[in-house]
């Protein structure tokens, strides 16, 4: 049960998330050459305007790719149906844009025991 | 064609399956195997066909858990030893034994848009039509379709989501949108953009892989929605 809005929102957050994932994966395997500590990666994303725009937008879409996603899978395979089925979407959607924000958040922001 | 008997097990319901003896012949498809058990073993068995030669698409059944033909589908090729297993087409209801309720397929044929949507009056030339042309192409790619609803049975889409269209539907509406006769572009392309419509299918390409005529309708569905995306950013929605 996918209109045309959704599959768009879905196509279209597929199309952004594409050089995400490519650029995570590259700077990961850059990031591990000599080993790989809390510190480093801080040194990297904290107070950086560009990392908290790459990670900000990646896991914004993520959140909509993946809450379309398993909307679809909660229909067909789960028979969710009407205002459960949107409320699945959305609970999927909120919930994984809010464990992603925080965790773009603390690695641009905040002063914890890692920074 | 080794064994001279075939053990033929057909569905008659849902927890019923009745195995019957039927004589192996040299020529024998498996519309050949109902007709014979019809005949000569079980008189009430309800099955479906007309033509006999692959035009009319009313005979498809599940063989083997399979969608075909069964009056173009040759005995050896589908018999595992000398069995065989004869069920309805699935994915629709079924009425009795081995004839299915066709009725939910027919109103998503009308559902997609799949009738014609004329401009002209009978006063009116009739108009050219470039055979080479890139939209008769597709539009011909897809004419051949005879409704026996093999994909609809083969779609796994259509099994998770009863609203789906499927791709049998959806292939016309492909091919009237690049029928330059048809001017429904608009309607088309709103009936196929709806809850039901092409953007549920999963390219899973069981329709293309089954069509007893080799035609493509993962191909169509696909060519429906570049076509509905493309509106979506002329027109945005």
């Amino acid at each position: 049960m996918l209109s045309l809005q959704l599959y768009m929102f879905q196509r279209l957050s597929a199309l952004l998330m594409a050089p995400f994932v490519i650029g995570h994966l590259a700077v990961m395997i850059y990031a591990i050459q000599g080993g790989l500590s809390a510190a480093e990666i801080l040194g990297r994303t904290q107070g950086s305007v560009l990392w908290f725009l790459f990670y900000g937008t990646f896991v914004v879409a993520v959140s909509i790719h993946g809450a379309i996603g398993l909307r679809a899978v909660a229909f067909e395979w789960g028979g969710l149906k009407g205002a459960a089925l949107d409320g699945f979407m959305w609970l999927v959607g909120l919930g994984l844009f809010a464990l992603g924000a925080r965790a773009v958040w603390a690695v641009t922001f905040a002063k914890g025991a890692g920074a | 064609m080794t064994a001279e008997v075939l053990k033929v097990a057909i569905q008659r319901d849902a927890d019923r399956v009745d195995t019957f003896d039927v004589p192996a012949y040299e020529n024998q498809t498996v519309l050949d195997v109902v007709s014979w058990v019809q005949q000569n073993a079980d008189p009430t068995l309800s099955y479906r066909f007309a033509c006999r030669v692959g035009m009319c698409g009313s005979c498809a059944m599940m063989v083997n858990g399979v969608p075909r033909w069964t009056c173009r589908t040759h005995i050896s090729k589908v018999l595992d030893g000398n069995a065989v297993t004869i069920g309805p087409l699935r994915n629709l209801p079924v009425i009795k034994d081995l004839a299915v309720d066709m009725d939910p397929f027919f109103d998503k044929w009308i559902a997609a848009e799949g009738v014609h949507h004329g401009a002209l009056t009978r006063d009116d030339e009739i108009a050219p039509i470039d055979e080479t042309s890139a939209t008769r192409v597709e539009a011909n790619a897809g004419i051949e379709c005879i409704n026996c609803s093999v994909c609809y049975a083969a779609c796994d889409t259509v099994a998770g989501n009863v609203d789906y269209l499927g791709p049998a539907a959806l292939q016309r509406a492909w091919t009237l949108l690049n029928d330059a006769k048809d001017e429904g572009r608009t309607a088309i392309l709103d009936a196929v953009s709806g809850k039901g419509g092409c953007h549920n299918c999963h390219s899973m390409g069981s329709c293309t892989a089954y069509c007893p005529n080799d035609l493509d309708p993962m191909s169509a569905i696909a060519g429906l929605k570049r076509e509905t995306a493309k509106n979506f950013f002329k027109r945005g929605h």
